[in-house]
């Protein structure tokens, strides 16, 4: 990754010492897609733990119901954590309905650019080599003295931030996504394999539950990690694009 | 500015502005201009699974062994209504399914005419708005076969469905456009596995519109009414739920 020339800190207070460089690290549809989906992902969250608050019981196969075996009953989620901010599954299912058009095409539009300005190829790509015992430790070491780049290629995803995003990108979102169509009584006509695939509605409704789960495990360790890494540099950087490369010794 | 006040300022900013998207969400919701952006996701889902499906594409069927042991009853247990216990009491025998609007022939069939028509059996997937689904096994003439002996006009687009069961004292109603009613699985159901429909169920009759979701599905239907606008009836937006709290309309999805 090209490294820009260095830029001066107007913003921070004078640290001592020449200024760190800044290297442009996140392209402008990153940048868009990441904050139209912060966005998004809290609306269909909130959405959706009113939609599940309608029938807080999930089952496995095609069908279920109260006379059915549930195998995981939630709990009722408060009104801080829903939208709307009390219980109407209407307004709820309006939300939803339509954040998951953005979110579907936003993370379409997503993958397509992604793929022609080859971000994916440079900095989600993962190696080999990065996938060996020892280098995953040895990443596994620097997480734990809370070093998280390379300070010969600092712009370059570390192996756990590039599954994690690989996870994201290809798994998480995309199975939300399908599994909300096999929900779907027109899409499941459709495209009857949606059914196939998931095993059912019902287990369908299950693993679009398992997969929120997962997404919001991801946003508190991504925002833990966006904290430890130093937050103001970090946010800068999906703002403007442009990301100070840390102080080794201060990190 | 200090590391730490920075990492408090962006949890405890973080943290305030999730929380103030999830109650904005509701301010904005109230929003005129807005509202009418957050409505019109129904429309945009409705074109966008008719682009990509067939328009007689079938909902799955299932086999026996498939189907729910026990299918829960939901919505009206029992019409609060003096005229529907009338028929009841008396088996229906004096039920007239009235088949009108946009005819040529107006229709008022009783419940031995209609189970006389060639009827389709079908074990189906019923989908709750609220999230549950229930398999069964309906019976009963097509929809389309009703509505071509009646002759509907080419100046029709939706059938509304009258109810018996009275909701703030005005009946129950649904509607569907012309592709759903002529589909080949959309039935008007008059046996739920292998027995006459119970009261529960929407005795005597009962709209299956398999691809869509459960409330959709009128039960107790008294009237069939063939028209070229949902403007005027009701409150205009296509159905009780419709109308009165945001349901949406096409509910495919």
């Amino acid at each position: 990754m090209p490294i820009d020339a260095a830029l001066p800190m107007e913003d921070a207070a004078p640290a001592p010492g020449p200024p760190r460089p800044a290297i442009y690290r996140h392209r402008a549809s990153t940048r868009l897609w990441h904050w139209v989906n912060a966005v998004t992902i809290i609306i269909m969250i909130g959405s959706g733990l009113t939609i599940l608050n309608a029938h807080p019981h999930l089952y496995w196969g095609a069908y279920g119901a109260n006379y059915d075996h549930a195998w995981l009953h939630t709990p009722r989620w408060p009104g801080f954590l829903t939208i709307p901010g009390h219980y109407n599954l209407a307004i709820a299912r309006r939300w939803h309905l339509l954040f998951a058009l953005v979110l579907g095409f936003g993370l379409l539009s997503y993958m397509i650019v992604s793929v022609v300005n080859r971000h994916f190829q440079r900095d989600l790509r993962v190696r080999a080599k990065e996938l060996s015992a020892r280098h995953l430790w040895h990443d596994l070491k620097e997480h734990l003295a809370f070093r998280f780049h390379d300070a010969a290629n600092p712009g370059a995803y570390n192996i756990f931030q590039k599954l994690s995003y690989v996870l994201v990108v290809f798994g998480l979102i995309p199975t939300m996504i399908f599994t909300g169509l096999a929900m779907s009584p027109a899409m499941d006509a459709a495209w009857p394999w949606l059914l196939d695939l998931f095993g059912g509605r019902q287990s369908a409704r299950s693993i679009h539950f398992i997969a929120a789960s997962g997404l919001v495990v991801f946003i508190i360790v991504h925002l833990t990690l966006v904290i430890l890494a130093g937050a103001w540099n970090e946010v800068r950087s999906m703002v403007t694009g442009r990301w100070t490369v840390p102080d080794e010794e201060e990190a | 500015m200090s590391g730490i006040l920075t990492r408090r300022a962006l949890i405890t900013g973080g943290a305030a502005s999730a929380g103030l998207l999830l109650s904005g969400c509701d301010q904005v919701a109230q929003v005129p201009a807005f509202r009418k952006i957050l409505l019109s996701g129904d429309a945009m889902n409705q074109g966008l699974q008719r682009a990509l499906s067939d328009r007689a594409a079938l909902a799955p069927e299932f086999s026996e062994a498939q189907m729910s042991p026990r299918f829960r009853v939901n919505g009206t247990h029992k019409p609060v209504n003096p005229a529907y216990d009338a028929l009841l009491a008396e088996n229906f025998a004096s039920y007239r399914l009235q088949v009108g609007g946009l005819v040529d022939r107006p229709l008022a069939l009783s419940l031995a005419q209609i189970r006389g028509i060639p009827a389709r059996t079908q074990i189906t997937r019923h989908d709750c708005v609220e999230g549950w689904s229930a398999i069964g096994k309906w019976h009963g003439p097509l929809l389309g076969t009703i509505l071509k002996a009646a002759g509907v006009r080419s100046s029709a687009r939706y059938v509304v469905f009258t109810c018996a069961d009275l909701m703030d004292g005005k009946p129950y109603y649904e509607s569907i456009d012309l592709i759903d009613a002529f589909h080949p699985q959309t039935i008007m159901a008059w046996a739920l596995n292998g027995h006459a429909l119970s009261v529960g169920h929407g005795a005597p009759l009962r709209l299956r519109v398999e691809r869509q979701l459960g409330y959709k599905h009128a039960k107790y239907v008294m009237k069939i009414d063939a028209v070229a606008s949902l403007a005027g009836i009701g409150l205009g937006k296509g159905g009780y739920w419709e109308d009165h709290v945001d349901y949406d309309w096409y509910a495919g999805i």
